[in-house]
């Protein structure tokens, strides 16, 4: 058998543990913080639809529709606390979707419909910036959802 | 050694041609920064517009002048150590098609007619000479391949015993990734865009997405493995030492041949259409690509640690200051060793974008360009560059012009990057997006959409901008200084050999390609199988073409 510097053994050693450290990082904060990457929906046209649904008074859907250059529905506005599903899709090219305060980041790609639940527990105007390119009005493809100071957190 | 005339002229046009390209791509690099950072307020700055700057500087620089060097190079590697040319024929035909593919998506793109950035994304259109040239610059470069493996069979039958030179086993293992990752671009452009770019089809995105990054994610490593056999076959000569481990080396090749390509679907975490479970089979591979990096990084380091103490160090870290920075006779190790630094941190800002959902607060920010500048616009770009110079002036026997600059060039280049980047990835983390033209709204006081919480991070980038433009222009002057001056010794291929302080029997297993190819396509398939079923199945509906500035679709022109 080959002789191998018992330096090199460490190294590999503690990378495979580094490595294996992040992997368990990655997987408890899956458990615990529900942090996912966005899901896989199956097709449906009723998605390109841009609406927005109360499913109870803290529950929303949201079935978002990018097009050159735009975000609809355009005028989301929810109490805080609330849990939105946000359903995005494309009518065109390919645009992204990223509310940096809150890491949702999704691509909208014509033909899929990509999902993510987001939890707005602050009050306050949230940006969409749209972050892939999409033809010539790209950087003016911004859209928001407002969140305002709840009334169910004072109910409950 | 001696070459032949045609070798070295190949050699030459297959380096300067993509160096002349260079300064198109290199000053529509700085004009971005510009109008990130809000200094220009406009669609376009002389007659170019922002988005066709930006696809020229993204093919031109990471497909085009990567692409000529790794074959340049590889031809220089294959001879050098083989003792044996390719054939002077083939090696011709693949340049002709190289060329020819660059003159025709260099022309769609100067003409503003594919204004899609190197991701060539559907169902945003671009000229079907666009994907044309692509294809034909990919066909081009896979022709060496095939040559360089007879070559390697040839001298492997009188060598039965002699373990492969590193760099014949680097260069063959680059080649075959390239190869087997650009299968699936090729298939991408030539059936899916080219009918769909002339209105005869209809194309599925995702799919198209998905292949794209099956080649797309190899491609960084088609980039870096030319780097790596520089660093591992020359650094540690140049330093004034030996290579640590040649096993290590060849451990590292070999596990880059098995992950490069299965990983491709880390790029696609945010994409709808594709199942989160194979999004994090593709997180892991990737984590299993990054040990093969791991392994370069402790053998380099200790190969290093081993040229300081032979130059007489003291202590732990009294190695980093014997080393040559500043030696112009040994230029090349003042490129590899910036390259180096940068690549620490291009290389654990890749991990980050790897960690799955750690993906989401990053993914399409400037975080990204902010990473892969200082990989490709790292190590990569400096070892291309370096070696460019190199080759160049020891194969035609002339003495490098202004060798004092030529020394400082990479230090200057890294302290932009490392300040440009640094404005990228803080940007990126507070929500600023790559791949726009901010100047007209994001850094624009005037618009409504104004976001100044991003001006300091586009002034950094800016700063870090104009540095990287002034080491590009230098090294410019540089090479084609070179190139003017008079012979004045002879002209030799001639490439720094180290030795190795720990050289390993030859072990069969690590000097045979056939298992290692079998392991490979077993990953790809248990990888990519699920990845193309999701990307078919869950696409509802195909999509027609949408030129850039309009949103209503190009019908069909059957």
């Amino acid at each position: 058998m080959i002789k191998v510097d018992p330096t090199e053994k460490k190294i590999v050693f503690s990378t495979m543990l580094l490595m294996s450290v992040f992997v368990f990082s990655i997987l408890y904060a899956k458990e615990k913080y529900r942090s996912d990457v966005p899901e896989c929906v199956p097709y449906n046209a009723a998605y390109l639809q841009p609406k927005i649904d109360t499913l109870d008074d803290h529950l929303y859907r949201v079935f978002a529709v990018a097009s050159m250059w735009q975000f609809e529905p355009s005028d989301i506005k929810i109490p805080a606390g609330s849990e939105v599903d946000i359903y995005l899709s494309s009518k065109d090219v390919v645009h992204g979707f990223n509310i940096a305060e809150k890491n949702v980041n999704m691509m909208a790609v014509y033909g899929s419909i990509n999902k993510t639940t987001v939890k707005f527990d602050k009050p306050g105007v949230y940006t969409i910036t749209c972050h892939e390119y999409c033809g010539a009005g790209h950087q003016f493809m911004e859209g928001k959802i407002v969140v305002t100071a709840s009334s169910i957190t004072k109910t409950k | 050694m001696q070459v032949s005339k045609s070798l070295k002229r190949l050699i030459y046009w297959e380096l300067g041609i993509p160096i002349s390209l260079l300064v198109i791509g290199i000053y529509h690099g700085l004009i971005q920064t510009v109008y990130r950072a809000g200094l220009l307020q406009d669609v376009s700055f002389l007659k170019i517009n922002y988005y066709q700057g930006l696809t020229l500087h993204g093919v031109i620089n990471a497909v085009v002048l990567t692409t000529f060097f790794a074959v340049a190079f590889g031809h220089a590697t294959m001879t050098y150590f083989l003792k044996r040319e390719p054939k002077k024929n083939l090696s011709w035909i693949s340049f002709a098609l190289m060329t020819t593919g660059t003159v025709l998506a260099a022309w769609a793109m100067l003409a503003g007619k594919a204004s899609v950035l190197y991701t060539f994304y559907p169902p945003l259109k671009g000229h079907p000479l666009f994907y044309l040239g692509a294809a034909l610059l990919i066909v081009g470069s896979w022709i060496p391949l095939y040559d360089w493996a007879k070559m390697y069979i040839a001298w492997k039958k009188e060598n039965r015993d002699t373990k492969t030179p590193l760099a014949v086993l680097g260069t063959l293992i680059n080649f075959i990734i390239w190869f087997v990752c650009t299968l699936a671009v090729a298939y991408e452009v030539l059936v899916l865009l080219l009918p769909w770019s002339m209105g005869l089809a209809d194309v599925n995105v995702t799919l198209a997405r998905t292949l794209f990054w099956f080649f797309g994610h190899a491609l960084v490593y088609f980039w870096l493995l030319p780097a790596y056999i520089m660093f591992y076959v020359m650094l540690p000569k140049l330093a004034g030492g030996k290579l640590y481990s040649d096993l290590a080396g060849r451990v590292a090749l070999f596990l880059f041949l098995l992950f490069s390509v299965p990983v491709g679907v880390h790029h696609q975490f945010s994409d709808p259409g594709i199942r989160q479970g194979v999004k994090f089979f593709h997180g892991m591979l990737t984590y299993a690509v990054a040990i093969p990096s791991f392994i370069t990084a402790f053998t380099l380091a200790a190969s290093l640690e081993y040229a300081g103490r032979t130059r007489g160090s003291k202590g732990w870290f009294g190695w980093m200051f014997k080393l040559p920075y500043l030696d112009k006779s040994r230029y090349l190790f003042a490129y590899f060793i910036s390259g180096l630094i940068l690549f620490i941190f291009g290389g654990l800002t890749g991990i980050v974008n790897a960690s799955y959902s750690l993906n989401n607060v990053v993914h399409n920010t400037a975080w990204l360009p902010g990473h892969f500048h200082m990989t490709v616009a790292g190590p990569v770009f400096l070892a291309i560059i370096g070696m460019s110079t190199y080759l160049y002036s020891t194969m035609s026997g002339k003495k490098v012009f202004l060798p004092k600059i030529n020394v400082i060039i990479p230090y200057l280049w890294m302290i932009g990057v490392l300040i440009f980047s640094t404005g990228l990835m803080w940007g990126g983390l507070i929500g600023e997006p790559r791949r726009t033209n901010m100047g007209l709204t994001y850094l624009n006081p005037k618009s409504n959409l104004y976001h100044p919480e991003w001006i300091p991070t586009t002034t950094l980038a800016l700063l870090g901008g104009i540095i990287m433009f002034i080491a590009g222009m230098m090294f410019i002057v540089v090479f084609f200084g070179t190139m003017i001056r008079k012979k004045t010794a002879e002209g030799l291929l001639d490439l720094p050999v180290s030795e190795a302080y720990h050289d390993e029997k030859r072990i069969a297993i690590f000097d045979r390609f056939k298992p290692w190819l079998v392991a490979m396509a077993v990953i790809i398939v248990i990888a990519y199988v699920p990845a193309i079923i999701d990307a078919n199945t869950n696409n509802g509906s195909s999509a027609p073409r949408f030129a850039p500035e309009n949103p209503i679709p190009e019908t069909l022109t059957k």
